[in-house]
């Protein structure tokens, strides 16, 4: 059976051709390989070569013919014992001949889930699911933690539990962590499971993943987030996208930790808020907690999830104290917004560090008679988008509040669903309280002036609330 | 070319070497086929075709053991098909079916297979070496006797993170090949005017890593070498480099013009040095096959080729669903931004 030469798509976006120039004629023979012919494509000449063996029966479109679609037969190739003859019994028998590969088209199946949403059934009010569930049963004992504490407990516990889990990182281990994170861990679990890096974030980031992808449980310790931008590249094309290029095969279970945001004095390059530039990513789970208790329940989460978990700690929180539940296992699940204080004046929405504003704001907003009810969104991927529209229907006003910059915040996306899916109750526009749009300074009275504060947070109640 | 050719007395069977030639033509087969549906606008994207480099894999694929890993860039089809990966489910993949290995969501460079130990198909330059080095970093945490393989580029071998993995695999004695195909080429531009040294595998003396050259397109003297390669990580004394001097026939990916050398020098390379015809010499001349037998390999090899064609072709696009799958291990999100639905338990 004669077989057609198809003309060639030989680029990723090439529709049609140009036929430059055939480098054979009727008659010859051509095995695998040989040049056939040169195509021009919209971004370069090609050479065409054969695929399979025969001599060339007939050419069906002249050199120099432009705008060849793709598929068109373009040549004949007769096979061992065929001659001209069988060109026509075959064009005959295959009514397709000619004008393409019985190819089929894509089917263009319609989207079956619409993408938008009908917007009025927004605002007839969709059932909501808010947290109202307390982290810990009343009654339960606590005990006063600092969030340093909270996290090397956290970490403790779950290398206690599972021998899979592993900390790597820089100064981790005989340092016992650049921030002290990492305290006591060698003594207790040795060298194989506390793992000190040379300065390669790129390199142990990737070797973390690699070791998730081979079934461990990696925990990577970043000395600061912001080095992690060295390693962002497996952070998100190994570690988010494998599951799903994988087609459900490769989970990569990791979680990367360590301090986020500005400290104090260390100027541009150690002072950046990465909240909004892993929450962007699907595939990923972002944490960025501001009390203990939720230090260590989340960071447990974080371990035991199946996914990458971005974990972002704040180093001037390190220090601070909170009641932490003592239970043998807390863990605190991702996705649960927490309400820290209730109020029906004004719903102020913040995470991290933060949240030291918006409970400062608060407090004052109080002694004014103005009753706010603030909200830790706690986990960024997911984010709880329930409790903060529940918290809004019933106040009418909303302000964010975070340290990082104003392009993109979080605090912009929590404006967007609000308009989306809570337009009809606001009753003022939302308003995010962030860093400033500047590398970060050194000075001190100019840092002070590029992180957000608690003033703002209170301006900006006075512009929601018309006070 | 500067590496060893393997000794002709070689004691292999007159078995492994018809399964070598048999595990060659099969890559080249079916990357020709992938390349006429290519053409035919049935693969789409990049794709970039391994033909000419068939000796690599094989050979190394013979030097390895039941539970070993491997590891690989965006030329990722010889891989698969030579760890024993399903024909038909590389090519529906290539396809963007429902069929292929990933649900057609991982396209030509990013394909796995778990049960065959197979890590990907990557599709950043240099990124899976440290993902290889972390594969080898968990069996030995495990204390289990396995090796990976980590194939890259010479052109990847001028990435940054190559070296730091060097780095840490050579200090914590992780059990890890690491495979440098040198085809000549980083894309368009050729060794000579991208890396500062002839030999790469010499850098790994700068951390302690013994690493030697190889004549890619004899695989029987690939083999030796990932032999010894594979005895060096075993006996843990950590990773071992072997750059294994190949060539490309065709171009980076579909669309490349070549116009970076010669017709000529490809073609010398095709009529002198290609790996099958070599071993195809061998069996002939060393009367451990007839015509007919290879004929009949020939045969077995184009019908399995046009099947996964067949397969690739029938096989149907991915439900509109799989958009929302696996993107998690454990709940499937949809469209929760604008209030979808709510995340629901996927197991």
């Amino acid at each position: 059976m004669p077989t057609e030469i198809l003309m060639p798509a030989l680029s990723p976006t090439m529709e049609e051709g140009t036929l430059a120039k055939w480098l054979v004629k009727e008659g010859d023979t051509v095995s695998s390989g040989d040049i056939l012919a040169e195509i021009e494509t919209d971004k370069a000449t090609m050479e065409f070569e054969a695929v399979d063996e025969g001599t060339v029966g007939k050419i069906l479109v002249a050199e120099g013919t432009e705008a060849v679609k793709v598929n068109t037969a373009i040549a004949v190739l007769l096979d061992e014992g065929e001659d001209a003859g069988d060109i026509d019994k075959a064009a005959a028998s295959a009514p397709g001949s000619g004008s393409g590969q019985t190819q089929e088209a894509p089917d263009e199946r319609a989207p079956e889930k619409a993408t938008a949403k009908a917007r009025s059934g927004a605002a007839q009010g969709e059932a909501l699911t808010p947290n109202t569930e307390p982290d810990w049963p009343q009654g339960t004992e606590t005990a006063n933690q600092t969030v340093r504490e909270a996290l090397n407990s956290a970490i403790a516990e779950e290398l206690r539990r599972d021998d899979s889990v592993f900390l790597m990182g820089e100064e981790v281990a005989e340092y016992e962590g650049a921030y002290k994170i990492t305290q006591g861990l060698l003594d207790e679990f040795g060298a194989r499971r506390i793992i000190d890096t040379p300065i390669t974030e790129h390199g142990f980031a990737g070797i973390g993943v690699g070791a998730a992808l081979g079934g461990l449980r990696p925990i990577v310790e970043f000395m600061t987030w912001n080095f992690a931008m060295q390693a962002i590249d497996q952070i998100i094309n190994s570690a988010a996208k494998t599951l799903y290029m994988s087609g459900g095969q490769m989970g990569c279970p990791i979680v990367f930790r360590g301090p986020n945001g500005a400290a104090a004095r260390v100027g541009a390059q150690h002072s950046q808020d990465y909240a909004t530039w892993y929450s962007q990513v699907p595939g990923l789970k972002v944490v960025q907690p501001y009390s203990a208790s939720d230090a260590k329940g989340l960071l447990k989460s974080a371990i035991r999830d199946p996914n990458p978990v971005i974990f972002l700690e704040n180093e001037i929180l390190y220090g601070k104290s909170f009641e932490v539940p003592v239970l043998d296992d807390f863990t605190v699940p991702f996705g649960k917004a927490r309400v820290w204080r209730e109020g029906d004046d004004v719903t102020i929405v913040s995470f991290g560090i933060g949240m030291t504003y918006a409970m400062e704001a608060a407090e004052k907003l109080a002694e004014n008679g103005i009753e706010a009810e603030v909200i830790d969104l706690r986990t960024l991927r997911p984010i709880d988008y329930d409790t903060v529209i529940a918290s809004v229907r019933k106040t009418n006003r909303c302000v964010t509040v975070e340290e990082g910059w104003p392009v993109c915040a979080i605090g912009n996306h929590i404006s967007a669903v609000l308009m989306e899916r809570a337009f009809d109750w606001l009753d003022a526009p939302v308003i995010n309280c962030t860093g400033k749009d500047v590398p970060m300074p050194y000075a001190a009275n100019l840092e002070k002036m590029a992180l957000t504060s608690t003033d703002e947070v209170l301006e900006a109640v006075r512009q929601v609330t018309y006070r | 070319m500067a590496a060893p050719k393997s000794t002709k007395k070689s004691n292999i069977s007159a078995d492994e070497l018809k399964g070598h030639y048999r595990d060659m033509l099969l890559i080249r087969r079916f990357e020709e086929k992938a390349g006429q549906l290519y053409g035919m606008g049935l693969i789409g994207g990049f794709c970039h075709l391994y033909i000419g480099q068939e000796a690599v894999v094989v050979g190394l694929e013979a030097a390895a053991e039941e539970g070993d890993k491997r590891i690989t860039t965006y030329r990722d089809h010889g891989h698969m098909l030579a760890c024993g990966m399903d024909p038909n489910g590389v090519m529906a993949e290539l396809t963007g079916r429902d069929g292929g290995y990933s649900r057609g969501k991982g396209g030509s460079m990013h394909m796995f297979s778990k049960e065959k130990h197979f890590y990907g198909g990557h599709g950043i330059v240099g990124a899976n070496v440290p993902l290889g080095a972390g594969l080898a970093f968990a069996d030995k945490y495990r204390g289990e006797d396995r090796v990976t393989f980590t194939y890259f580029g010479d052109g990847a071998a001028n990435q940054g993170q190559v070296y730091e993995t060097f780095n840490m695999a050579a200090l914590w004695d992780l059990p890890v090949v690491f495979v440098i195909e040198n085809n000549q080429y980083a894309m368009g531009t050729s060794q000579k005017r991208s890396t500062s040294t002839p030999d790469i595998y010499t850098r790994g003396e700068a951390f302690g890593i013994p690493g030697e050259a190889v004549d890619g397109m004899d695989v029987l003297a690939v083999k030796a070498a990932g032999d010894k390669a594979v005895k060096h990580c075993r006996s843990g004394k950590g990773p071992y480099i072997l750059e294994i001097k190949t060539y490309r026939y065709r171009g980076h990916s579909m669309s490349d013009p070549a116009k970076y050398r010669t017709r000529e020098e490809v073609q010398k390379m095709r009529e002198e040095k290609d790996a099958i015809e070599h071993v195809r010499d061998l069996l002939l001349s060393g009367d451990h096959a007839s015509e007919e037998d290879l004929k009949a390999i020939d045969k077995e090899i184009k019908e399995i080729v046009n099947a996964s064609a067949e397969f690739a072709k029938e096989s149907p696009e991915p439900e509109p669903e799989e958009l929302w799958t696996d993107i998690y291990a454990d709940v499937t999100p949809q469209n929760q931004v604008a209030g979808e639905g709510e995340e629901t338990n996927a197991n």
